[in-house]
């Protein structure tokens, strides 16, 4: 990373505008905590989208500190997919928007099991060694991730995105 | 796929493990049966482990089938870069039964998933190892009479020891009490106990190897401490002889005590222990090959009179 100074760095505006354009159809994810919006990026496949996305990073946010919000025009994603999210931004509200207006705003829910998203951490496990998919089961309530293969549990938050 | 493999213990219920244990009591009265006439198994070892190996190829011998397979990784196309899943379905074509050992964890879990052959799991690195527990249960059983209300005793390894983990989670259904013996570095692991809390399976911590504990036991389930797996090799120098039986100890313990151990045996049981009626290691081993048995014949669905 290239040293501070060669930012301009400014401070935001104070004022509670929008720091970013109001969509007309697509999906809105507000509520990303800022260590975890990349993450999101990744898993939603963000780069491989021909629409415009607007990614704010490093927002504003009374309940997370600093928030990241992502604004992707004309896709409205699968659920499941969005649902992929909650392991690493549990907080993460979705709202569809059509014709400017909200539709529909619901949380992310961890799945059960996640498929071919997550890499298992020990280096000994089948999965790291082989060309196949991983499978977590999720506890929700210790926010545990289990490796279907080797049993190797990993906290949530501590998930590598493959 | 098929829908009968053996990958874990945890796959198996209790009735399924009396199940077992009662057709390992009945290839022990009589293990020459040619039940598996005219049946290939294979024996795929990716990793070495003479004693488990030998094991199943006795028990397939003895039931009348026939063996293929590979020793050593080193003698089979897994050398040449070929994936698990490509060798699991290649040989899947030719055996009505696959047993494996793999030095990958989760390797059995994933060729049964990948076979259309039954899947008996040997051994995947540090994670299962069912058919050894099967032969734990059976010796237990037989020298009890009984699964039900015994107090089981684990020193040693009890942090990495895969054997004592899969004993203490098939021992569920029977009402144990676990008493565990192990330094401050090999304790069993917090993932096990609370298992057992979650399970309402009494157990006890214990540092010493004291003669309270011994003398009220049923089971002493002895593992060898590694040297390997101590940071601070001071420290197994001081623990390393703290948990070595020798016969002396034996003394006010219970007539129906037995001493148990997964084997190979280092220094952990003294060897004035052997002549003692209460180890039981070298008939462990032996009932490895009813046990194993019986696992065959139920995963291909042979009967057993």
């Amino acid at each position: 990373m290239p040293p501070t100074k060669y930012f301009n760095v400014m401070k935001n505006h104070p004022s509670k505008e929008l720091a970013v354009a109001a969509l007309r159809n697509g999906t809105v994810i507000d509520h990303i905590a800022s260590e975890s919006l990349f993450k999101a990026v990744k898993i939603l496949g963000l780069d491989k989208l021909t629409s415009a996305v607007t990614i704010g990073y490093n927002l504003d946010s009374a309940k997370l500190g600093r928030k990241g919000i992502i604004k992707v025009a004309d896709v409205e994603f699968p659920e499941e997919l969005l649902n992929r999210i909650a392991i690493i931004a549990p907080n993460a509200v979705v709202n569809i928007i059509r014709d400017y207006e909200v539709v529909e705003k619901r949380n992310v829910v961890l799945p059960e099991t996640i498929k071919g998203l997550v890499k298992c951490s020990n280096p000994k496990c089948i999965t790291n060694n082989e060309p196949m998919s991983t499978i977590f089961t999720v506890d929700s309530n210790s926010d545990e991730l289990t490796c279907h293969y080797c049993g190797r549990s990993i906290h949530r938050e501590d998930a590598t995105i493959l | 796929m098929n829908t009968k493999s053996l990958v874990s213990i945890s796959d198996i219920g209790r009735e399924e493990i009396l199940s077992l244990l009662d057709k390992a009591r009945k290839f022990e009265e009589n293990p020459n049966r040619r039940l598996l006439e005219g049946r290939v198994v294979a024996t795929l070892f990716f990793e070495p482990s003479t004693r488990t190996r030998l094991s199943f190829e006795t028990a397939v011998n003895r039931l009348g089938g026939r063996v293929i397979g590979f020793s050593d990784a080193a003698t089979s196309s897994s050398s040449k870069g070929e994936t698990l899943k490509d060798t699991i379905k290649m040989v899947s074509n030719y055996a009505d039964l696959i047993v494996m050992r793999h030095y990958l964890e989760g390797a059995a879990r994933y060729a049964s998933e990948v076979s259309s052959v039954p899947i008996i799991n040997a051994g995947d690195g540090a994670n299962q190892h069912p058919t050894q527990t099967m032969l734990d249960l059976y010796s237990i059983y037989k020298t009890q009479g009984t699964l039900e209300n015994l107090t089981i005793t684990m020193v040693g390894d009890l942090k990495y020891g895969r054997t004592v983990h899969s004993l203490l989670m098939a021992m569920r259904y029977f009402n144990p009490t676990f008493r565990f013996v192990a330094c401050d570095e090999l304790q069993m692991p917090q993932e096990y106990k609370d298992f057992c809390t979650q399970n309402g399976i009494k157990f006890t911590e214990h540092k010493d190897f004291s003669p309270e504990v011994i003398n009220s036991s049923d089971i002493i389930y002895m593992t060898r401490v590694q040297r390997e797996r101590f940071t601070d090799i001071m420290e197994y120098e001081k623990v390393k002889d703290l948990y070595t039986l020798n016969n002396a100890m034996l003394e006010g313990s219970r007539d129906n005590l037995r001493i148990l151990h997964p084997l190979p045996r280092v220094n952990e049981i003294n060897q004035d222990v052997d002549d003692n009626p209460k180890a039981y290691y070298f008939d462990q081993a032996r009932n490895g090959l009813y046990a194993r048995q019986a696992i065959i014949c139920t995963l291909l669905n042979i009967p057993v009179d």
